[in-house]
């Protein structure tokens, strides 16, 4: 390779060595947004690890087909994979420089997004009802950590949706607001798409 | 001396507005802890005055503390890698002495209660709040100026990303004071770490001190990731990066993809300590070794994390100091890289003996081995480079070749106790002790010191002392090998790690050896003071006018700027065409422009991330002492201060085309100044 | 920057999402995901290892469905980057999940011989 020996490849005739006009760097808040997103995404397989460790020390708790209600589960997972289409409809509109229409879905998206969270929260007190309670055993505490985890970066997902569609309201489709919006939607999508491993690993092989 | 440790925070004792707290938790019966304290206050209000009495505190405040700039904020890291070094290395001497008098038969002055949180603040002091700063400083410093970048990719987060360091170093501190501090082992482990057998705050200090920090740690590394990725000047391919940058751009990588680990664990340890969970506790079903295995999965990138930018320093030491490009470019970068990824496949060789049985060791015995290939290959490429190099033996030269033989050593050692069987009789003994201080001290540290002789005068326009540099290179050296190499021999014959008193008197000559050896590293770290003090009253003598320090010599881009390099770095954004960027220029017959200046886009200063983090520390004191509505408070407080951060859309501003050309003509005088064009 | 100037200015850098991927992907989502929900609730295979078999393979399918229509992964954006962090990620969550679960199951099998676990 030329990079080991000390001749320049010469660019052209008279090798230049700054440059007169700034050069234009790509702001980099989606990749580092995304890279973020990578790191979280870690913190996930951990608890994905401790879940696959733990799951079958239930400890005389109950087990997870006597009191998982898959057709609730069912019911949030639709919530989810719902708001992501409607937020994909907001990143439509607002592609379209349509700021009327991308409150509309952001709203939607929120009230989809409040209602998981809901559906989650209603779950969580019935199974602390029936003994399933994060104390009961290494197997409950794995399981209301990873799920607990996911909700609450939905939970964060809705405030930080909150503190957009005002700026929105506020400012406008500024360049800014799009980059921000973009970023929640990598967010929200991320979630969705941890909520696919959870309810395929957590509830549905955890009742087969 | 036996106090009712238990009783002091005991759950009993809760109270709704004060938690925990309670005069009984701080620890005015400890006569040694008194004397700290009376010196931190004594210390720490002079600091103050002087402050006030030089009326520095809004310039400390806007051009410091408020400060983006990234050749600012890798100054303060250094400082509070230093600052914290003290204090780690205090406790190291607390040892040495302690274990040298016991092994004569002697009582020793600590009891083990202390001896116990003393090897827990050491070791965790000494990773996250010396090694990582110094490392994470070197990084923000050098990195932007070698891809000719004004600053980072994202300069408020820079700003942020310290001060939350800054916050968990402040907690460990205050647990010397109010509380006490684990009693665990550097890495807590379970279930001595749980809330049966800790139920006092030290495990508490622990948990909160890396969280905050380690927030920090993972957005920094994000940062400069994204900064080396995008921000690198025309020209500068990935095959020509300054290695350091390549280690950087590594060390980065790694701790984005590691640091999550460390916090989903602490996390999990905190739901069992606090929500009375049972990840990792001895009944229902709680899984201790489950947490052992999670940790190391963070714990050994990390190792990497501390040692692949020293490695890029001594590339960057060796290359200028003889006067030759690095030996094999090409297969220093898949070195780096190589290590980057198999870093990820050896963590089980921190617990062999745990009983995973015959097969996984195997496999993770040859792993560990086939790192040490390319890391020999890069101690080859040094020492090539170094071959009919015209070697000048400046300070950070010295540190450098005693890193060779030093790491080498400690290298060798390691592969033994890669091997499985051999594992099994050295674990946990002196051995490992001696091992991985060898690694650390030999290559970090002397790193560090080689990269802080080699950069300071870039950053602050003068050389260090020559004199005192020695001095202090001599007594970290022998001290070095005199406290470690008797710890291999006391491993070898049986000692294990982490006992206050080992009552074979026999054996006090190898301690009593140990503890001369940290009196020497001691002259080493004092010297290392009096080397800045002298060189700040020299510095008119030491000034460095012409930027590129080293005779000339320098080859990566952040020679060509002035020392120190101005607030925008660059006034021109450089085009590279050579992975020696400067001295390919210099080759070249590179003329500095002096005219046709523009105005240059700049982040602004905010106030912003220092207050977000000091609330997050407030909240982290809280939740260590229970104090519910404190908790709660500053938690929303963070989240609101985080918010209104996010409503300043107005955070960039232009330095005028007019002060770009003061400056740079201010710098054609300094030139002229130094008798050079 | 001023916030008011730069309405109607497209984010750089940000992929064009269109009304037809979104479609696509939402409807692959749905029956990637009533599928495995099917197979559970309806008792429809007698073998459980073939069964979870099924989930793991549907989720992991919808999973690139929402990588690829939802999050408009694809090889050129930031200059590769984006696939290459993934591509690390994916190796370290397999090594970590995969590895745990390998080193935990030989040591309760080394360690605990007669406990049921």
């Amino acid at each position: 390779m030329s990079t080991n020996n000390l001749t320049v490849e010469q660019v052209d005739d008279s090798p230049m060595f700054h440059m007169e006009e700034e050069p234009h760097h790509a702001p980099g808040t989606l990749l580092g947004f995304w890279i973020y997103l990578m790191s979280d995404c870690l913190i996930f397989a951990i608890l994905f690890a401790t879940r696959a460790v733990l799951a079958p020390n239930y400890a005389g708790a109950p087990l997870p087909i006597e009191v998982f209600d898959i057709p609730l589960i069912l019911v949030s997972t639709f919530c989810l994979l719902f708001s992501s289409i409607t937020y994909g409809f907001a990143v439509l509109q607002m592609q379209m420089n349509k700021l009327d229409g991308t409150l509309l879905w952001l709203g939607v998206t929120w009230l989809l997004g409040a209602t998981f969270i809901g559906i989650e929260l209603y779950e969580f007190s019935h199974l602390i009802h029936v003994g399933a309670s994060p104390q009961s055993s290494a197997s409950w505490s794995s399981f209301f950590a990873l799920v607990g985890t996911h909700g609450l970066h939905v939970f964060f997902g809705l405030v930080w949706m909150i503190v957009l569609i005002v700026q929105a309201k506020k400012y406008g489709l500024t360049v800014a607001n799009q980059r921000r919006l973009f970023c929640l939607s990598m967010f929200w999508h991320f979630l969705d798409l941890i909520w696919i491993g959870v309810f395929s690993m957590v509830y549905l092989t955890g009742v087969v | 001396m036996s106090k009712d440790y238990e009783a002091i925070y005991a759950d009993d004792r809760w109270s709704p507005v004060f938690g925990k707290l309670s005069w009984d938790v701080i620890p005015y019966y400890e006569p040694i802890l008194l004397a700290t304290f009376i010196a931190v206050v004594i210390g720490g209000g002079a600091l103050v005055g002087f402050i006030t009495y030089k009326k520095a505190w809004s310039y400390l405040w806007t051009e410091w503390l408020t400060s983006i700039d990234h050749k600012k904020i890798g100054i303060m890291y250094i400082i509070l890698g230093l600052v914290m070094l003290i204090r780690g290395f205090a406790d190291a001497i607390l040892m040495r002495v302690h274990q040298s008098m016991t092994s004569s038969g002697g009582e020793g002055f600590l009891d083990a209660h202390h001896y116990d949180q003393i090897f827990t603040a050491h070791g965790m002091i000494m990773i996250f709040f010396v090694a990582m700063p110094f490392v994470t400083g070197l990084m923000n410093y050098v990195t932007p100026l070698q891809i000719g970048a004004r600053d980072v990719a994202f300069p408020f987060l820079n700003n942020f990303s310290f001060w939350m360091t800054v916050g968990g170093a402040i907690l460990v501190n205050i647990s010397l004071f109010i509380g006490e501090f684990g009693q665990t082992g550097w890495l807590a482990y379970p279930p001595l770490s749980g809330i049966q057998f800790s139920p006092s705050v030290g495990v508490d200090y622990y948990i909160w001190a890396l969280q905050i920090a380690g927030i920090g740690t993972t957005l920094s590394g994000i940062n400069l990731l994204v900064t080396i990725v995008k921000m690198r000047a025309p020209g500068m391919t990935y095959m020509k990066l300054p290695v350091f940058t390549w280690t950087a751009l590594s060390t980065n990588v790694l701790i984005v993809a590691s640091f999550p680990v460390l916090t989903a664990v602490l996390g999990l340890l905190t739901l069992d300590r606090y929500f009375g969970t049972h990840f990792f506790t001895n009944d229902l079903g709680g899984n201790a070794m489950l947490y052992i295995n999670l940790i190391w999965i963070w714990g050994h990138p990390e190792v990497y994390i501390l040692i692949l930018p020293l490695f890029g320093v001594f590339s960057e030491v060796v290359a200028v100091h003889c006067r030759k490009q690095i030996f094999g470019y090409d297969s220093m970068v898949y070195a780096i890289v190589v290590i980057m990824i198999l870093s990820y496949i050896v963590w089980l060789h921190h617990f062999f003996t745990m009983g995973s049985g015959a097969s996984v060791n195997a496999f993770f015995g040859i792993t560990t081995m086939i790192i040490s290939i390319p890391t020999g290959a890069k101690i080859f490429n040094w020492l090539f480079t170094m071959y009919k190099g015209r070697i000048t033996y400046e300070l950070p030269m010295m540190w450098t070749i005693a890193f060779i033989i030093t790491f080498v050593i400690g290298g060798m050692t390691g592969v033994l106790l890669a091997v499985p069987p051999a594992d099994f009789v050295l674990h946990n003994s002196l051995f490992l002790i001696a091992h991985f201080h060898n690694v650390i001290i030999g290559g970090v540290v002397f790193g560090i010191f080689a990269g802080i002789n080699f950069w300071f005068p870039k950053a602050f326009g003068y050389r260090l002392d020559k004199f005192w540099g020695q001095v202090s290179f001599w007594g970290w050296v022998i001290g070095f090998y005199l406290a470690f190499m008797p710890l291999y021999a006391l491993g070898l014959m049986g000692v294990t790690r982490r006992l206050s008193e080992f009552p074979d008197t026999t054996l006090s000559g190898y301690f009593n050896t140990a503890s001369i050896g940290a009196v020497f590293i001691t002259v080493g770290i004092i010297a290392f003071f009096i080397q800045l003090y002298v060189s700040y009253q020299k510095r008119e003598e030491l000034r460095d006018d012409n930027g590129d320090t080293w005779n000339g010599d320098g080859r990566t881009l952040e020679w060509s700027t002035s020392s120190p390099p101005p607030q925008y770095n660059f006034a021109f954004t450089p085009r590279v065409h050579n992975f020696d960027t400067w001295w390919d220029m210099k080759q070249h017959g590179y003329k500095r422009p002096t005219d046709g200046f523009k105005a240059i886009h700049m982040p602004k200063n905010t106030g912003a991330g220092i207050i977000i983090a000091m609330l997050s520390t407030i909240m982290a004191f809280a939740l260590i002492w229970h104090i519910w509505w404190l908790a709660g408070a500053s938690f929303f407080a963070v989240i609101m201060a985080s918010i209104i951060h996010t409503f300043n859309y107005d955070r960039e501003y232009y330095i005028p085309a007019e002060e770009v050309e003061a400056t740079e003509a201010e710098r054609t005088k300094q030139l002229a100044n130094g008798g050079l064009t | 920057m001023s916030a008011h100037e730069e309405i109607g200015q497209h984010v750089e850098g940000a992929p064009h999402a269109s009304m037809k991927e979104y479609m696509i992907g939402f409807s692959l989502s749905v029956i990637l995901t009533v599928i495995p929900f099917w197979l559970v609730l309806g008792d429809v295979i007698d073998s459980r290892g073939m069964t979870i078999f099924l989930i793991i393979v549907f989720g992991i399918m919808q999973m690139f469905v929402h990588m690829v229509y939802f999050l408009h992964l694809n090889t050129k954006s930031e200059g590769g980057w984006v696939l290459i962090s993934l591509a690390f990620t994916v190796m370290l969550v397999v090594i970590a999940i995969a590895g745990s679960i390998w080193i935990m199951y030989h040591l309760d099998l080394n360690m605990m011989p007669t406990m049921q676990m």
